[in-house]
């Protein structure tokens, strides 16, 4: 029962987002302002755990290609495909999830409890347009954009770990790494970050947004938001390589 | 007045706020019961009442921060429990309102929070802006804290810039909760007086929440006195010496220094009476 007063809230929340902003300015400042928050804010810990888990995956999938039937260069191809199908777009997002997501809510409960969001709406502006919008628009921009990012990254960590343990050579990275590439995963999974980028933003908002009491409820919801938009996250990921990548 | 001119003027003829019947519960607990008033333009209208009596709960109707369960509020003879979201925010930009808490935005410095309602609704130029922001923080008493956080400043002075954001375009009804509890005396007396000099100033529809005793002998206008979430009594600020109703009286005259007070102005004005013969009318 909660689920759907929650989530018909949420729609509506969604719904009220779009109104015509009283000043366009302070609008686009505000969305500036987000942008650089959200994305640059987040580079950092995407460049380190994207360098790291290509760096991994090479490893790991060279233990486990012990045949030797196996050319190297496969390695250096399950990397980029891997990299770029599932670590690069979903675990930067649940990772950003925490990130991003805490972020939001907090702001967001920080801004109700303490009667904030109130002010804004007695000065006759539209809180949800003005401060939960730009936050998932930003998060939209900002969100695929680190995603490539981080596809670039693990592989490039994949290289650097495989050639550095003595895996495989850099030429045999490279080759492997072009025969048999599809820019199709590249759509999916710009796709699906786009996807991972309105849920990892928009439920933390909610959270925050609507929350009730004081700053220990602020605490709570931020928490509860992540747990929530994480598993919507792997949810909508299921779904999304059910439907987009279905080889059958 | 330079700054008047971009706030959309309305046609209304008789301003003031009336609200009628308005109910509200909290789960269980009824917080407003059956309460009714008028809030009188050009004037200081004051609520009073004990802690928890259903102040701030009343004042958030009225804006409609929070939703009333039942009752009619009109501004200016138009009903604003039947507007739509669209024309609550047009009347919203005429509306200044001091939060019990503040609410000053802490990711800005004083100044930007003063600023903000004019980066938002004018088309000043930055200089005009900034201007106008030192002109309504002096009018606070509030300098040389321009470029400090709200987490840096004291609660005195956090409500003092909340005032300064609440005033900045002029609005033609100021919600004040507790302006000054957190203040000392003198600068008290100084929010008090610059609160009821733009009232009449600018022919504001003021509404204050308050327990200050010298506020209400100050600059109590219309007086609307709660008692557990109930309408208990109202009048002016002569009218509240005189006043016979015991609640009203523990409530407002608690000292003993006050009740000697009211003693004497009651025997002050007696002795005058007795002349004039007409102490009835006033003692009603
Ligand atoms: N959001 C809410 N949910 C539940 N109960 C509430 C809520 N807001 C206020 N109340 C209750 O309503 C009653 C009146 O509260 P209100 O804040 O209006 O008092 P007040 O007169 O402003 O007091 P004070 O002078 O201390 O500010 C209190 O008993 C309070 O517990
Ligand atoms: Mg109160």
């Amino acid at each position: 029962m909660t689920f759907f007063t929650d989530f018909g809230r949420y729609l509506l929340m969604l719904k009220g987002m779009f109104s015509k902003p009283e000043n366009h300015k302070m609008y686009w400042k505000e969305f500036m302002h987000q942008c650089s928050d959200i994305g640059i804010g987040s580079l950092g810990i995407v460049t380190i755990i994207s360098f790291f888990i290509g760096a991994v995956s090479a490893v790991q999938t060279a233990y486990q290609l012990v045949s030797p039937i196996i050319p190297k260069e496969t390695i250096a191809q399950i990397v980029r495909d891997t990299v770029i199908l599932e670590f690069a777009p979903t675990l930067v997002c649940i990772v950003l999830a925490g990130v991003i997501g805490s972020k939001i809510a907090s702001e967001l409960g920080n801004m109700r409890v303490s009667e904030q969001i109130d002010a804004l709406e007695i000065m006759g502006i539209n809180t949800r347009a003005y401060l939960v919008m730009p936050k998932i628009a930003a998060s939209l921009v900002t969100i695929p954009m680190l995603v490539v990012v981080s596809m670039v990254l693990g592989i490039l960590g994949g290289r650097i770990a495989g050639v550095a343990s003595g895996i495989l050579s850099p030429e045999q990275f490279n080759k492997g790494l072009l025969s048999n590439f599809v820019p199709y995963n590249v759509t999916f999974a710009l796709i699906k970050s786009y996807t991972f980028a309105f849920i990892i933003s928009s439920i933390p908002a909610y959270f925050g947004y609507y929350v009730k009491g004081g700053a220990l409820e602020i605490g709570r919801s931020s928490t509860k938001s992540v747990v929530v938009s994480c598993i919507m996250l792997l949810l909508a990921d299921y779904v999304l390589t059910q439907v987009l990548l279905n080889p059958a | 007045m330079y700054f008047h001119n971009y706030i959309q003027q309305n046609t209304y003829t008789n301003n003031m706020i009336e609200f009628k019947n308005i109910f509200k519960q909290f789960d269980e607990k009824i917080v407003l019961n059956d309460v009714s008033h008028r809030m009188e333009t050009g004037m200081c209208n004051l609520i009073i009442g004990t802690s928890g009596s259903g102040k701030t709960v009343l004042q958030k109707c009225l804006v409609g921060l929070i939703e009333p369960d039942k009752g009619e509020i009109d501004y200016d003879g138009n009903s604003f429990t039947d507007m739509s979201e669209e024309e609550r925010k047009l009347l919203r930009q005429q509306i200044g309102m001091l939060f019990q808490g503040s609410a000053l935005f802490d990711s800005m410095t004083v100044e930007q929070n003063v600023m903000f309602p004019l980066d938002m609704f004018s088309k000043l130029n930055g200089t005009e802006k900034l201007k106008r922001v030192n002109e309504v923080l002096e009018r606070v008493n509030l300098v040389d804290a321009n470029k400090k956080f709200p987490a840096e400043i004291s609660g005195g002075m956090k409500k003092r810039v909340g005032i300064a954001r609440a005033i900045v375009l002029n609005p033609k009804y100021l919600f004040c909760d507790e302006p000054n509890s957190g203040l000392d005396p003198q600068t008290s007396m100084v929010i008090d007086k610059l609160i009821y000099d733009i009232t009449k100033e600018f022919n504001m529809t003021t509404v204050i929440n308050t327990h200050d005793m010298n506020s209400v002998m100050e600059i109590g206008e219309n007086i609307l006195y709660m008692y557990m979430g109930q309408h208990e009594w109202s009048g002016n600020k002569q009218e509240i010496i005189f006043s016979k109703n015991e609640r009203l009286n523990s409530f407002i005259f608690a000292s003993e220094f006050l009740k000697d007070a009211k003693d004497m102005r009651m025997l002050e004005a007696k002795g005058k009476m007795d002349n004039d013969r007409n102490m009835d009318e006033l003692l009603k």
